[in-house]
């Protein structure tokens, strides 16, 4: 009986499969094309978004700076900002209007027309989003910038500092802001602010943010469509195979890109991205360890090192253990730790001791700030005379993460540990996952005295490092310094940038005597790509353009 | 039988909801929420107050399960934090890829398991007993990541037969049609495809297969040499049955039992070191989805996942129950 069972159950099972293939049609394109005519690189995370005005994560704006661009960005391999679909931009004597002179003979992908226009309509469609648009999760980057909106749902949210934007004519726009700011127009340049096209907004409904505020789903264009004016064309994105597909825009106004297509592909694992370029399944990758810099580059791979553009910091709760309110246990902790050895043993080359608390590249940058020389036995005098002779101290560091600041966080603590148990100060080390347990753990409440934290910068201004970190309380430093605060309040509202330099030089003196925390270093991140590419430049601000990239 | 399934089916509603509240309390009160993993180091205390605010975070613990049950009632699981796609949406694109990986594996264990462990219990003693049983001890001892990354090194990264990464070659525009990739190229008979993807499971479902392969080739030999002790054996080769009659009908039968056990206890542990091999062979399937929805607490995608996992470990242990039925007419299932 069994098995004539069996024989009608493959039977059934056959039918309905040749059902199904009765139903399915090969979609696919007969042409195929050489391994040469593209570029696959392996990429840690997935892009979250593909509207780079909803975005705030690296790996959407990787994809974005591709396809869409910004009226002004940094120039290529630095972070100085050159103009970008703007060729010019200049200010009015206040400071509060910026006219905006655009390239000319720019088309969208799409083939409508890049004018004044197209720029007022996207700065707009930012200025008007309503609804679960302004989520700050949704609209992080207009949110950090821009500040408000044009009518707030939320009172929590400050006014905006955006006025408006009027399109003189088709090459000219003004766009007016409410107060001077370090932040205008340098965060221009950030692909948060990149130009889509109108019609491609409206066709795809870019506003249509669906769902309720804990049950949000992007629109048709933020999935499918970003339409800009770049190098590469959106072609697809296969969630299921966990790739990007862009196509060289053969109509673009600039230097064609070389290679036809580029793919970008989420290997989240570091050594699986290395042995897949070493398998030579993609010809490049991100977020290289710096263990594997020499190795990779003994292999023949081009190893590309990006200019640091970041800091990492020891960061000191004032309002965790009461002795760290203390200047002179600060201070002893300075001079306890060896940043040297720390720079020399744990950082690819290239790295550097920071003296401030942002990369020496920025305006502003103070050489003559105080300085904390390692100095085991003046750290120690400066303990006693604190009367903190027997410290002990929470010391948080993250597990199972690396930052382009940070290759080797429990090394680095450990170096940092025994530094300081040295000078006779007890470490209670506190290991936690990176995300979100470590972040939460240093960053909210008081429950923590010294941790590793850092930060990369968004863009070219020492406003994005010390004004992010120091510019207002936070639970992170647990000080309230009124006089500090203003201080920066009046570097950023300064028009001038000559005389903001100033005051950010003021400003870095003014806090490494104050010393919140201690700068440890910046370090340079690489990338790497294989033997046979090469045009890439690296950039300080992952502004790699890989419309250049070739193979020799 | 079919009242017997139904009645299994019935106890999965209690089952799943005691699981469902629990599970809510016990990741609402994990420390850090999405908020803390979506602003990074850019984190301020106003910003995460907003965001909490805006996701309704903020409200108490039972209206957000209120609704969260409300949603589910209505078969929605609600939609990433992180991707804010419908979790729905996620799982049916992602876990195609773990059921390809896992049923490879599986194969693989079962094939290559049942037929050793057997002739390991014939020949006990010998050197293919010897090495099947240490190979048995190997496969459960070497841990699952490590094994995976040594045969991507040697078998994909040097000798270059095997990709060493994905479900399929990313320059291979294939249609899909089920996200089974294997099936799909199948069905629309793009053969290239299929075979493309075919390879892509090989080194991964080895590595998967290993530790179910061991406990299966133990089992079963260990099974098989109870079953050669019995009387009906002996009685059965006394009466002059061919050596072949005795092992299909006498021997294997009695002995798969507590294999089959075995195999359904073994499909959900390899769904977790799926996981790790998928992380490996950056091969996207759900462990890979589920790893990063932990880190980022998305709420909607961890609670939908393990609703669906309680899901399928039912239905699997209620197949293992029904194979008993079939494998020994003796037990009935009431």
């Amino acid at each position: 009986m069994r098995a004539p069972r069996l024989k009608a159950v493959f039977a059934v099972a056959a039918v309905a499969a040749l059902g199904i293939a009765g139903c399915a049609q090969s979609e696919r394109d007969s042409g195929t094309q050489g391994k040469k005519d593209t570029l696959v690189f392996g990429v840690a995370g997935d892009a979250k978004v593909l509207d780079p005005a909803l975005a705030s994560d690296g790996e959407s704006f990787r994809v974005a700076r591709q396809v869409l661009e910004t009226l002004v960005r940094p120039e290529e391999g630095g972070a100085k900002l050159v103009p970008g679909l703007a060729e010019s931009y200049t200010p009015d004597s206040t400071g509060l209007v910026w006219t905006f002179t655009l390239r000319k003979n720019v088309k969208f992908h799409d083939g409508t027309d890049f004018n004044g226009a197209a720029v007022c309509e996207n700065f707009n469609r930012w200025y008007n989003f309503t609804g679960l648009m302004q989520s700050p999760d949704v609209s992080a980057y207009w949110q950090d910038i821009f500040g408000g909106f044009a009518k707030n749902e939320n009172a929590d949210l400050p006014p905006s500092l955006f006025k408006s934007c009027t399109a003189k004519d088709e090459s000219t726009v003004d766009i007016g802001i409410t107060r001077v700011t370090s932040k205008f127009p340098a965060a221009l340049a950030l692909p948060a602010f990149s130009i889509s096209s109108p019609k491609a907004l409206k066709d795809y409904n870019a506003d249509k943010v669906g769902g309720t505020a804990d049950n949000i789903t992007y629109p048709e264009y933020a999935t499918a469509h970003p339409t800009g004016t770049g190098p590469y064309k959106f072609v697809k994105w296969d969630t299921a195979n966990k790739t990007i597909t862009l196509e060289r825009n053969e109509n673009y106004y600039g230097d064609k890109a070389k290679i036809k297509t580029l793919i970008f592909k989420t290997i989240s694992d570091l050594n699986a991205r290395k042995q897949a370029l070493r398998a030579g399944e993609i010809q490049g990758y991100d977020l290289v360890a710096p263990a594997d810099v020499p190795v990779l580059k003994g292999e023949g791979f081009s190893v590309l090192t990006r200019p640091a553009f970041n800091i990492l910091y020891l960061a000191i709760n004032q309002s965790g253990n009461p002795a760290l309110a203390k200047p002179q246990v600060r201070q002893a902790i300075a001079h306890a730790i060896n940043r040297d050895a720390i720079v020399k043993s744990k950082y690819p080359e290239g790295s550097t001791v920071a003296v401030n608390f942002h990369p020496p590249s920025l305006e502003g940058h103070n050489d003559g700030v105080t300085k904390y020389d390692y100095n085991p036995t003046k750290a120690k005098e400066l303990l006693t005379q604190a009367g903190a002779a027997n410290l002990t101290l929470r010391f948080h560091y993250p597990t199972e993460v690396t930052r382009p600041y940070m290759p080797a966080p429990k090394d680095i603590h450990e170096l940092i540990k025994a530094d300081l148990e040295a000078v006779g100060i007890k470490v209670t080390p506190i290991a936690l996952k990176w995300s979100p347990d470590y972040l939460n753990a240093t960053t909210v409440g008081k429950n923590h005295d010294l941790h590793l934290l850092g930060w990369t910068g968004d863009y070219a201004d020492a406003y994005n490092f010390i004004g992010t970190f120091f510019d207002r309380p936070k639970d992170e430093w647990g000080y309230n310094n009124a006089e500090l605060f203003a201080q920066f309040k009046a570097a950023d509202s300064e028009p001038d940038a000559a005389k903001r330099a100033e005051l950010y030089k003021a400003l870095n003196a003014k806090l490494l005597d104050f010393l919140p925390g201690v700068p440890i270093a910046h370090g340079p991140p690489s990338i790497v790509f294989a033997k046979d590419v090469t045009g890439v430049k690296p950039s300080p601000l992952t502004d790699e353009r890989y419309s250049t990239a070739e193979y020799k | 039988m079919f009242r017997f399934i139904v009645r299994r089916l019935l106890q999965l509603i209690p089952t799943l909801f005691g699981l469902s509240l629990l599970l809510f309390i016990w990741l609402h009160r994990l420390p850090g929420g999405p908020e803390t993993a979506i602003l990074g180091e850019r984190g301020t205390p106003e910003l995460r107050a907003q965001i909490r605010k805006s996701m309704g975070l903020d409200q108490p613990l039972w209206v957000q399960y209120g609704r969260f049950m409300r949603r589910l009632l209505t078969g929605d699981l609600g939609n990433s934090i992180n991707t804010k796609r419908p979790v729905t949406d996620e799982f049916l694109e992602r876990f195609p890829g773990t059921i390809e990986l896992t049923l490879t594996a599986l194969l693989i264990a079962i094939g290559v398991g049942i037929p050793l462990g057997y002739l390991a219990a014939r020949r006990r003693g010998s050197w293919l007993d010897q090495a099947a049983v240490g190979g048995a001890l190997l496969g459960i001892c070497i841990p699952v990541f490590f094994l995976a990354y040594l045969l991507k090194q040697y078998f994909a990264v040097q000798l270059g037969w095997f990709p060493a990464t994905g479900r399929q070659d990313v320059t291979m525009a294939a249609t899909r049609v089920t996200g089974f990739f294997v099936l799909d190229g199948l069905l629309t008979r793009e053969w290239d495809a299929a075979a493309d993807a075919l390879r892509h499971l090989i080194l991964p479902g080895l590595a998967l297969a290993s530790i179910p392969l061991a406990a299966i080739v133990r089992m079963t030999r260990a099974s098989v040499l109870e079953v050669l002790g019995e009387d009906y054996v002996r009685t059965a080769e006394a009466k002059g049955l061919t050596e072949s009659v005795v092992r299909r009908r006498h021997v294997l039968r009695n002995a798969m039992l507590p294999v089959a056990t075995t195999i359904g206890l073994l499909t959900g542990g390899l769904l977790s070191g799926a996981v790790l091999t998928e992380t490996v062979f950056a091969f996207t399937g759900i462990g890979q989805f589920i790893a990063e929805a932990i880190d980022r607490r998305d709420y909607p995608v961890l609670q939908g996942f393990i609703m669906l996992i309680a899901v399928v470990y039912v239905l699997v242990n209620l197949a293992v129950d029904i194979s008993y039925t079939l494998i020994d007419p003796r037990v009935r299932v009431r």
